[in-house]
């Protein structure tokens, strides 16, 4: 029985004092830390005065190159929160053995592993992969931004307010339970009452919102906003890759937002579609979630085989081999991946017949991902190959994501699967590919694209560094957890009874250890480039004998990418051009037509995050306000018409002539 | 030199030899089979992927930059034949595990009764498979023999080389049933039941647990699992006659609220029906069976005088009930007599759906201001209570 309406209910929910975790001694530190933190950034942001700086040339720009580099950040920010929970469950399994509870009880660790899941997923490979197509794609294709640059603000900041809904539940209230997918009936309000599947629910709607806008956004960019002369097939490899991870997404997130609206329904207004009682079922739920959620793999996946195809070809110094055939193979995966979401769940009980159709249609995708293994051997042979740090990620990809194919592989084969379903052998195979497949690809491009972005490279020392060991503690890491798997150990266990196994889980701990050293090598890389950016400096525009067309303009791209719209006779552009002694115009410059920034996304993002919140406290006055200015806000942008500015045509001739001279002291 | 490798290479073998890899070395038919099917894919896939690692590391030296003396053709993209081979080798392979997963898959489907216990020893028309009701509750095991009418709690016996068919639900989460040395895995769900066969080989102790996280409590809900020659299983089933208590409704009732790391509990004698009780969620005295709702639904159901047959939920496993917005939680309640679901039936017939009036009758309440209110609404305009009777 509901208690009498009260105005402090009717303002702040079930929000209370005690909602705060002050009894988490763990979480205190974390929130000290990071309100010191904060203090810090804020008090060096006033006092070097960049609030405004930020807020006019970053916050609110529809510059797809710096929303890219925005989304870079969150993603590399958020892998700090994700990798910070990584490491926090290898030392509690490290730890509790012989009777020993670790350091972390059950509240806690549950939502540890939840929270690493979805911020592992959502917050960093999203944002990252996000990241780069949207910086790189409209630079390949030649286009001087998006399809709709507006939305991609409103994208970005949506993904962003996703991730401040994930970190608010950190420190008011508590995150979900339930593991990163929420089966029912555990999310269900019967066995989850608490707040934590409310903020897992909010988030991943705010969250995927930006994600499908994104989605179509560079859905149209790709099919529309092509030079003249580049047909589908002369699209370069990332461009495709890209498109039909896009094309993955718009079909795919709608099916996770309706699946949440319904998992809220039941959780809100007492729907059943997934309770125990009344008809609901919780198979649907597990069925719809791995509708969105195996395509969501090749999501991630798809773009990271572009990455790696563009870095082999340009370091191997020669065309791709079998561009044609890559292409297909892609495509042909698109399609596939809609195929075989019930490999997720062979052990819930359907027949033989219908276990064997998914695990063989999971097979078949092996046959397109191997054609592209091969490709990307046969473009090295016969080449000159250089090992520059994006090789060395490709090279590391190559040797370690074939073991996690075959392991997946493995996993496809339902009887096989019986015994090996969520065991640590299939928590180490989606790492395999995931960290050997996604998060080197990310690393391929970040050194690839680096010097693209900022003009300078990045430095080699620390990099190599990061990289060694990186790929060492991955090894480390995780070749233990497949062993365990094979002594049928399950995932998500907080507390083991038998002690020989705690050696595994100590040589897993000691590679995250590596894989903290790796990463905190990376930050240190990019300090350190940033620091000696004089000496890294790049004049060219071209640091690498690029292929694609990204490499024909300056280093940073100027704000509308290319003076002169370029016409494509070849699928590797720039190396076509190079080759047929292309003069850079001089003259003829024109003023160029841009869209205007607009403070319209962060406002909208930031209401839609105040939205979930009250909606995770049931602050129901509070959420009606803010819903009706979400509405209105909307309402207000479509009357703003000051959209688009013209570049006035001195502000291009002085971009170009300083162009020009760079260019001129570069070869000199 | 030769013997300090050696002397490195020691912790390793200290660490493999101390461990268990169950999943590789089962006391089961069934989990051997799908053990010989892991080694199997494993193999032909290494057909494949060793040569690409090796020619992986063979391109990436022979055309380093620095070898000048490798042959050099940027230009070289495309070759119709090594094409051909590309695609066609990753398919021989796929085809040919294909076709092992399709066969293996059907005879090792859980829901398929054993036709051999092991290699060469079919299972004869005489072998009677040892019946097993297995309840994954919150946070431990329930398992019930109808054949013997006992029940123990987180532990399983089984004697050795006789068959085995496990039905299988949940109370409330879902599970997943997993003895590694014994068979793989099937999900424990509510309101639904899955069914395993199959048999443990050699005696011994195993392990048993849930391989699906259900909650806080899950770490410990394991199980152990006995193989026990005849005598032995005969000797235990006797243990728990002596040793055990009843498991009734009340009794399993108490045993379903959350417990963690519960020790062994044994049941001398259980309530007839109990699983299927617990299968059709009406274990609480005066809910409705699902079974009974489908077979009502099959029927055309009570019509909508069906719609106000439930009744308050006062208690349930976990503290909290119903939703924020939605009406007070309420479950179906059971129909005992005929006489009873006539009058309940009655005036809706009567009504029909062009009669204007009121609808009235047992469980049913004027629908112009319904009583079930959201409760949300309800804190703001005032509480009603629920109506039930």
């Amino acid at each position: 029985m509901p208690d009498a309406p009260t105005l402090a209910k009717l303002i702040f929910g079930r929000l209370t004092l005690e909602s705060f975790p002050i009894h988490e001694p763990i979480l205190v530190v974390t929130f000290a830390v990071v309100v010191l933190g904060g203090i810090g950034v804020v008090a060096a942001l006033t006092y070097y005065r960049l609030w405004g700086y930020l807020w006019r040339e970053w916050f609110t720009s529809v510059d797809h190159k710096k929303i890219g580099i925005m989304y870079m950040v969150l993603g590399l920010i958020m892998l700090l929160r994700g990798f910070a929970d990584a490491i926090m469950m290898r030392l509690q399994q490290a730890m509790a053995f012989n009777g020993s509870e670790g350091y972390l009880n059950a509240q806690h660790y549950d939502q540890i592993f939840t929270a690493h899941g979805v911020i592992m997923i959502f917050f960093v490979a999203m944002p990252l992969v996000t990241g780069l197509m949207n910086y790189v794609i409209p630079l390949q294709i030649g286009a001087r931004d998006v399809s709709f640059p507006f939305l991609n603000n409103f994208s970005f900041w949506m993904t962003a307010g996703g991730a401040v809904l994930v970190m608010m539940s950190l420190f008011v209230g508590e995150f979900a339970k339930t593991g990163w997918l929420a089966y029912p009936p555990l999310s269900g309000i019967g066995y989850s009452p608490g707040v934590g599947v409310d903020y897992y629910i909010w988030a991943l709607q705010v969250a995927g919102i930006g994600t499908t806008l994104s989605g179509i956004n560079l859905i149209c960019t790709i099919v529309k906003m092509r030079a003249p002369g580049m047909t589908m097939m002369k699209m370069p490899v990332f461009t495709w890759t890209s498109l039909c991870t896009n094309v993955l997404i718009v079909a795919s997130f709608p099916v996770l937002t309706a699946l949440l609206v319904l998992l809220a329904l039941d959780r809100y207004v007492g729907t059943n579609f997934f309770t125990n009682d009344f008809g609901g079922n919780a198979m649907m739920y597990v069925n719809l979630v791995w509708i969105w959620g195996h395509p969501e793999v090749y999501i991630l996946i798809l773009p990271a085989f572009g990455i790696f195809s563009e870095v082999v070809s340009t370091f191997s110094g020669k065309r791709l081999f079998g561009y044609t055939s890559m292409v297909y193979a892609t495509v042909v995966i698109t399609i596939l991946s809609y195929m075989v979401w019930l490999h997720h769940f062979f052990t819930m009980g359907s027949g033989a017949s219908v276990n064997s159709f998914f695990g063989i249609t999971t097979m078949i995708i092996s046959i397109p991902t191997g054609a592209k293994m091969f490709n990307w051997l046969f473009t090295m042979y016969r080449g000159r190959i250089r090992m520059e740090l994006p090789m060395m990620w490709t090279m590391a990809f190559m040797l370690t994501f074939v073991i996690g194919g075959m392991t997946g592989v493995l996993l496809a084969v339902p009887p096989a699967d019986f015994v090996l379903h969520n065991s640590l052998f299939l928590v180490a195979h989606f790492h395999n590919v995931i960290i050997g497949g996604v998060l080197y690809g990310l690393f391929a491009g970040i050194v690839y694209w680096w010097p693209k972005a900022f003009g300078y490279k990045l430095d080699e020392f620390w990099g190599k560094i990061s990289f060694w060991f990186w790929t060492i503690g991955f090894w480390l890491a995780f070749m233990p957890l497949y062993a365990l798997g094979l002594m049928g150990v399950t995932r998500r266990m907080r507390v083991f009874d038998d002690p020989s196994l705690q050696i595994w889980f100590v040589i897993a701990a000691i590679g995250a250890g590596m894989i903290l050293i790796g990463i905190v090598a990376f930050l240190v890389q990019i300090g350190v480039s940033v620091w000696r950016r004089e000496q890294l400096k790049e004049t060219t525009g071209d640091p690498w004998n690029g292929r694609t067309l990204e490499w024909a303009t300056s280093s940073p791209p100027p704000a509308y990418n290319f003076a002169f719209t370029p016409v494509i006779r070849d699928n590797d552009a720039w190396a076509d051009m190079k080759n047929n002694h292309y003069q850079r115009p001089l003259e003829g410059f024109r003023e160029i037509h841009m869209p205007r920034n607009t403070p319209t996304g962060i406002i909208l993002a930031g209401l839609s995050v105040a939205l979930g919140f009250t909606l995770v406290w049931y602050m129901w006055l509070a959420a009606a306000f803010l819903f009706a200015s979400i509405i209105a806000v909307s309402i207000a942008h479509t009357f703003n018409y000051a959209r688009d500015y013209y570049i006035p045509l001195e502000e291009v001739v002085a971009t170009e002539e300083a162009r020009t001279k760079l260019l001129s002291t570069a070869r000199a | 030199m030769r013997y300090l490798r050696l002397l490195a290479l020691l912790p390793i073998a200290a660490v493999l030899g101390g461990c268990n890899f169950v999943v590789m070395a089962p006391a089961g038919d069934i989990a051997a089979r799908q053990r010989d099917l892991i080694l199997i894919s494993t193999g032909l896939m290494l057909l494949i992927i060793i040569p690409v690692m090796i020619v992986t590391v063979l391109f990436a030296w022979r055309y380093r930059q620095a070898n000048k003396s490798a042959r050099y053709e940027p230009d070289w993209d495309h070759s119709t034949h090594l094409e051909l081979v590309i695609w066609a080798a990753p398919l021989l392979i796929i085809i040919c595990l294909g076709a092992i997963t399709w066969m293996g898959t059907h005879l090792l489907d859980p829901y398929r009764k054993l036709d051999r216990i092991a290699a060469g020893r079919p299972v004869t028309a005489e072998t009677k498979p040892l019946d097993v009701q297995v309840v994954a509750l919150d946070w431990k095991w329930l398992f019930i023999y109808p054949e013997y009418g006992i029940a123990t709690v987180n532990e399983l016996a089984a004697p050795v080389d006789r068959p085995i068919q496990f039905r299988i639900t949940s109370s409330g989460v879902m599970n997943s049933f997993y003895i590694p040395a014994l068979a793989g895995q099937i999900y424990a769900m509510a309101g639904m039941q899955t069914r395993m066969h199959a048999v443990i080989n050699y005696p011994g102790d195993y392990i048993g647990f849930s391989a699906n996280y259900s909650g806080a409590g899950f770490s410990n809900m394991r199980f152990g699992f006995k193989g026990l020659d005849q005598a032995g299983f005969d000797a235990w089933v006797e243990e728990n006659r002596k040793t055990g208590s009843r498991l009734d409704r009340a009794a399993y009732l108490e045993l379903e609220r959350p417990t963690e790391k519960v020790p062994v509990k044994r049941y001398a004698e259980v309530e007839p029906q109990l699983f299927s009780m617990v299968l059709n969620m009406c274990v609480e005295p005066g809910k409705m069976c699902m079974s009974e709702m489908m077979a009502i639904d099959a029927r055309g159901g009570l019509g909508l005088a069906g719609i106000a047959n439930t009744l308050p939920l006062a208690h349930d496993k976990y503290a909290r009930r119903g939703t924020a917005l939605g009406p007070m939680p309420s479950y179906v309640a059971s129909v005992c007599t005929i006489g009873e679901a006539v009058a309940m039936t009655k005036p809706a017939r009567e009504r029909r759906l062009v009669d204007p009036s009121p609808v009235r009758g047992i469980g049913l309440a004027s629908p112009s201001i319904s009583p079930r209110l959201p409760s949300a609404l309800g804190q703001i305009f005032g509480q009603r209570q629920p109506s039930n009777t």
